[in-house]
C-alpha cells in the first residue's frame, strides 16, 4: 500500500487519505487465498472477470491479426509463426483449415469471452452493488462460483486451440452438419468437444451470474433508490441480464443435442448426408432447426453484448457533459424496447437459409422496428453532448466513440435487415463489417470507456492520461481504417470465412484494399498494449485517486478511495434523488450527489420537488 | 426489520429500496429466475420435438390394423402399453398414469411439508419429506422399467433394413422412425436428470431437517425454494407427458 515513497508528493498523499480507510481494511480478514482467488467479493470477482477478459481479448486479437496477414499479404512467408503455430504453417503458408480454424475462435472469442464474460462480468458485478447501495451481491458464493465456471471454461477454450486437430473450425455459430460430423474437418473434432463442453460450463457462469445481477437490483437498492432513482448502467446490466436468463438455455439445448448428434448417434439435425460418396444411416432431423436454435441465443447475444456498453456510456457522457442525460424515460423505455425486440428477430440471420419468404418479411419489419429505440438511444446521447460542457477524458472519448460507431454500424444494420438486399449481402464482408462496428467495436469502446471511467474505484489510482489520448485516437480512426473499406468488398460480394481473396478474379481488384486493411488492423492491434501497459503500470504506480475524480452523482463515489468488502464504512447511505442533477441551475456546485437531500438544496430545487423536501424531512425523523 | 414494517411510509413504497419489494427474500428470487431460464430449456427441446415430429407423417390406416412401421410415427397407445406383471395385456397409458399420478402426488406432500415448515413444525416436515423423497424414487424406478421395457422391445420386432430389429436405441427403433426413440430418451432422460438432482436436494433437505439446521436458523426457508423446483419439475413432466404419450 504505502510504496510509493519513491515521490515525496504522492507519499503525502498516501499518508493524508492512507488513515481513513486503512481502518476498514483491518475488517478484511481471510488469506491470500480467500482475499484474491476465491473471493466473494464483487470488486475483486469484477477485477477477475476484467483482467481474464483482457487476456482473451489479447488471444482474439492475435488470431485476427494473424489472419489479416494471410487476408492482406498473401504472399508474405510466415515462417516466422512457425515458433507458435508448428505445423499449421505449411511452407511459410497458413493452412486453409486452421484459417477456418482461427476465425472461429477470434469469434469465440470475442463474443461470449471478452464482450460478454469481461465486460457483464466486470461491470454489472463491479457497478451493481456500489451504484444501488449495497454491500455486496445477493449470493457472493454463487457469484463466486460464477468466475469459475468461466474460469474452467476457458481453461478448456485456451486448450482446445493446443490440440493437434485444431479448434472448433465451423464458424463461431457452429452449423450442423459441419460441426456435427467428426470426419467433416479437423476442427469438428475433439476441438469441436471441446469448444460444446467449454460452452455448457459458460452457460452456467453466465446464469449464476445473471440471476444474482437481477435479484441483487431488484431485492438489494439502499433506502431511497427507486428503479426511476437508478442509474442507467444498471437498467442496462438488469436487462441484459434478464436476456441472458431466457436466451442461454435454449443454446444450452441446442448444443446438448448437438453433443447427442455428434457422440450418440442420435439424427436430431441430420438427415440424408453423403460424405465421400458414402450415405450416412441419419436420416430424419432437420440442420434448419438449429439454426433456430442457435439464433434465439444468437441474436439476444448481440444485446447481451451491446447493452452494458450503452448503459456505460450513458453514464459517462451524462457526467462528463456536466448535464443530466437527455430523455431518461426513454432511454429506460427504449432499453425494454430492445429487449423485447431482440426476442423475436432472430430468423433475419436465416432469410437465405431457405424459409418461407413470407416468414421472412415479418422478420424484417420487426427487425427494423429496432432502429426505433436505437435511434432514441443515439439521438438521446447527441443531445445530451449538446451544449454540455464537455471534459474530454479517455472514458469520455472512448464513450463518443462509441456513439459514432453505433451509428454508422447501425446504419448498415437498416439495409441488412431488408431480407431482398440480404440475398446480396448475406455471409458477404458487408455484415462483418456492420457487426464489427455496431457490436464489435462500440461494445469494445464502451467496455475500454469503462476501464478508464472506474479506474479510480476500482484500484485507487489513475489511469495515465495522455496514454488514454493516444489509446483513443489510433484505436477510433484504427477501427473506422479496418471496416470502412470492408463495406465495399462485402457490396462486390466477397464472402467472409474465405481463406483467399486472390484465387477469384472478380476481387484481384481488392488487393490494395485489404493490404490497407491489414495493415490498419495491425496498427490498431499494437496501440491496444499501450492500454495494457497503461492498465498494469496504473494498478501499481498511477497517480492516487482522488475521492470522486469526475465529480460525478452516483454513489460508487460515496464509498471510501479503496473500498473493503462491504463498501460504505458505517451505514450505507440513503439516496434523495436521481443520478443526474448535474449544472441545475442555482445549486452552489455542478454536481448534486445523490446523497443529498433536497432538504440541504433549496436554491436549486424545482417546482415538483420542493414537496420531496418534507418528504426528505420525514424519512430523516423516521430514522 | 421489524421497525421497517411499522412506518407507513415504508410500505406505501414497496419499490422505494431498503425493502424486498416482491417480499421475497433473494434466495426464492434466485431460483424464480432459474426456473424461467430452466422453462426456455425445456421450451425448446420440446419445439424441437414439434418440428421433428410434424415433418414425419402420421398414420392415417385403421386403427385395427395398426403396425409398427418405419413410415410413420408411431401410435403412443400402441408403445407404451405394458404394465409390470402383466405380460401380454394391452393397457395404454395406464403405467405412464401411475408414474404421473405419483410424481403429483410427490407434489402435494412437498406442499405439506412447506406448510408445516410455514408452521416450524419439525417432525411434520421431517414426515412429508420422506413422503416427496419416497415419490421421487418411485418415479424415477418407474422410468427406469418404462425404458428397460422400451430398450428391450416386443417380441416380434419389425423389420429394419430387411432384418428383425428388437427394442429402440439412439440409432435404431422398432417403434417407428429413429427420430422418435432420439427425442424420446432425450427429453424424458433430460427430464429424469431434473428429478434425479430434485431427489438430492430433497434428500439435503430432510437431512438438514432432521439434525435441526432450520429450526436454529430459525426459519425453514429452504424447504420452500427447493418446494418450487420440485413443482417446476412436475409441471414440466406434465408437458412432457402430453407431447409424447398424449399427442
Amino acid at each position: 500500500m504505502a510504496n510509493l515513497d519513491h515521490n515525496p508528493a504522492i507519499a503525502v498523499d498516501t499518508h493524508a487519505h492512507g488513515h481513513d480507510h486503512h481502518d476498514d481494511h483491518d475488517h478484511e480478514e481471510g488469506t491470500f487465498l480467500t482475499k484474491y482467488i476465491f473471493s466473494e467479493d464483487h470488486k475483486v470477482i469484477a477485477k477477475q472477470f476484467l483482467i481474464s477478459g483482457i487476456f482473451w481479448a489479447i488471444i482474439g486479437g492475435t488470431l485476427s491479426t494473424i489472419f489479416r496477414i494471410q487476408l492482406g499479404f498473401p504472399n508474405t512467408d510466415m515462417s516466422f509463426l512457425k515458433p507458435i503455430l508448428g505445423g499449421w504453417i505449411e511452407g511459410g503458408k497458413l493452412n486453409p483449415e486452421f484459417y477456418l480454424a482461427m476465425v472461429t475462435m477470434h469469434g469465440t472469442i470475442m463474443v461470449f469471452f471478452v464482450l460478454t464474460a469481461g465486460l457483464s462480468g466486470t461491470f454489472s458485478n463491479f457497478l451493481i452493488p456500489l451504484q444501488i447501495g449495497a454491500r455486496d451481491m445477493a449470493s457472493g458464493f454463487l457469484n463466486m462460483l460464477s468466475y469459475w465456471f468461466f474460469f474452467a471454461s476457458s481453461v478448456i477454450m485456451l486448450c482446445s486451440l493446443f490440440i493437434e486437430t485444431g479448434p472448433a473450425s465451423g464458424g463461431w455459430v457452429i452449423y450442423p452438419p459441419l460441426s456435427a460430423l467428426p470426419q467433416a474437418a479437423p476442427g469438428s473434432g475433439t476441438g469441436m468437444t471441446m469448444w460444446l463442453f467449454a460452452m455448457a460450463l459458460f452457460i452456467v457462469s453466465s446464469l449464476l451470474g445473471s440471476i444474482n445481477y437481477v435479484s441483487t437490483v431488484i431485492n438489494m437498492r439502499t433506502k431511497g433508490m427507486t428503479f426511476t432513482r437508478l442509474p442507467l448502467t444498471i437498467w442496462a446490466f438488469f436487462f441484459t441480464a434478464i436476456i441472458g436468463i431466457l436466451s442461454f438455455p435454449v443454446l444450452l439445448s441446442a448444443a446438448l443435442l448437438l453433443m447427442f448428434d455428434r457422440s450418440m448417434g442420435t439424427s436430431f439435425y441430420l438427415s440424408e448426408i453423403y460424405i465421400n460418396g458414402e450415405a450416412l444411416p441419419n436420416v430424419g432431423g432437420s440442420a434448419i432447426l438449429f439454426q433456430h436454435l442457435f439464433w434465439f441465443l444468437g441474436h439476444p447475444e448481440v444485446y447481451i453484448v451491446l447493452l452494458p456498453a450503452l448503459g456505460i456510456t450513458s453514464e459517462i457522457i451524462a457526467v462528463n457533459s456536466r448535464k443530466p442525460i437527455f430523455g431518461y424515460k426513454a432511454m429506460i423505455g427504449s432499453i425494454m424496447a430492445i429487449t423485447l425486440l431482440s426476442f423475436i428477430v432472430w430468423a433475419h440471420h436465416m432469410f437465405v437459409t431457405g424459409m418461407n419468404p413470407f416468414l421472412g418479411s415479418i422478420f424484417m419489419f420487426l427487425t427494423l422496428i429496432i432502429a426505433i429505440p436505437s435511434a432514441v438511444k443515439a439521438f438521446n446521447y447527441i443531445t445530451t453532448l449538446w451544449r454540455g460542457n464537455i471534459v474530454f477524458t479517455p472514458g469520455m472519448l472512448f464513450s463518443i466513440g462509441l456513439v459514432s460507431f453505433f451509428i454508422s454500424g447501425g446504419l448498415t444494420g437498416v439495409v441488412l435487415g431488408n431480407s431482398a438486399i440480404d440475398i446480396q449481402l448475406h455471409d458477404t464482408y458487408f455484415v462483418v463489417a456492420h457487426f464489427h462496428l455496431v457490436m464489435g467495436s462500440a461494445s469494445f469502446f464502451g467496455m475500454v470507456a469503462g476501464v478508464y471511467h472506474w479506474f479510480p474505484k476500482m484500484f485507487g489510482r489513475m489511469l495515465n492520461e495522455k496514454l488514454g489520448y493516444i489509446h483513443f485516437w489510433m484505436t477510433f480512426i484504427g477501427v473506422y481504417c479496418v471496416f470502412f473499406p470492408l463495406h465495399y468488398t462485402g457490396i462486390a460480394g466477397f464472402p467472409r470465412r474465405y481463406y483467399s481473396f486472390t484465387s477469384y478474379d472478380a476481387f484481384k481488384t481488392f488487393g490494395d484494399l485489404n493490404a490497407f486493411v491489414s495493415t490498419a488492423a495491425i496498427v490498431t492491434f499494437v496501440a491496444q498494449f499501450l492500454f495494457v501497459f497503461n492498465f498494469f503500470y496504473s494498478i501499481f504506480r498511477g497517480r492516487r485517486a482522488p475521492m470522486n475524480p469526475w465529480r460525478a452523482n452516483t454513489l460508487e463515489w460515496t464509498t471510501p478511495i479503496n473500498p473493503g468488502h462491504g463498501n460504505w464504512v458505517g451505514e450505507i447511505p440513503h439516496v434523495y434523488r436521481w443520478p443526474y442533477d448535474y449544472s441545475k441551475p442555482g445549486a452552489e456546485e455542478d454536481f448534486i450527489l445523490q446523497t443529498t437531500p433536497f432538504s440541504a438544496t433549496l436554491s436549486s430545487n424545482l417546482e415538483g420537488e420542493v414537496d420531496l423536501v418534507e418528504e426528505t424531512n420525514a424519512s430523516k425523523a423516521h430514522a | 426489520m421489524a421497525s421497517h414494517s411499522a412506518t407507513t411510509t415504508q410500505s406505501a413504497n414497496l419499490w422505494g429500496g431498503g425493502v424486498e419489494p416482491m417480499k421475497a427474500s433473494y434466495g426464492k428470487l434466485m431460483m424464480w429466475f432459474f426456473l424461467m431460464s430452466d422453462t426456455f430449456t425445456f421450451s425448446a427441446l420440446l419445439i424441437t420435438y414439434g418440428m421433428i415430429r410434424f415433418s414425419n407423417h402420421a398414420y392415417l390406416g385403421d386403427i385395427d390394423s395398426y403396425v409398427f412401421s418405419q413410415e410413420y410415427w408411431p401410435i403412443p397407445d400402441k408403445v407404451f402399453n405394458a404394465i409390470p406383471f402383466l405380460h401380454g395385456v394391452h393397457l395404454p397409458l395406464v403405467f405412464v398414469g401411475i408414474m404421473t399420478f405419483i410424481l403429483i402426488m410427490s407434489s402435494v406432500t412437498m406442499v405439506l411439508a412447506v406448510e408445516a415448515g410455514h408452521r416450524m413444525d419439525r417432525n411434520d416436515v421431517q414426515k412429508w419429506m420422506l413422503w416427496t423423497i419416497l415419490g421421487g424414487i418411485a418415479f424415477l424406478g418407474c422410468q427406469a422399467w418404462e425404458w428397460t421395457h422400451l430398450i428391450t422391445g416386443t417380441e416380434t420386432g419389425s423389420l429394419i433394413d430387411g432384418k428383425p430389429f428388437f427394442g429402440a436405441n439412439l440409432v435404431r427403433n422398432e417403434y417407428g422412425p429413429p427420430a422418435f426413440a432420439d427425442l424420446f430418451f432425450f427429453i424424458t432422460g433430460f427430464h429424469g436428470t431434473h428429478v434425479l438432482s430434485g431427489v438430492l436436494l430433497n434428500i439435503i433437505i430432510f437431512y438438514n431437517t432432521v439434525i435441526g439446521v432450520y429450526d436454529r436458523t430459525g426459519h425453514y426457508e429452504m424447504v420452500e425454494k427447493v418446494g418450487l423446483y420440485w413443482h417446476f419439475v412436475d409441471l414440466v413432466w406434465v408437458f412432457v407427458f402430453t407431447f409424447f404419450y398424449l399427442i
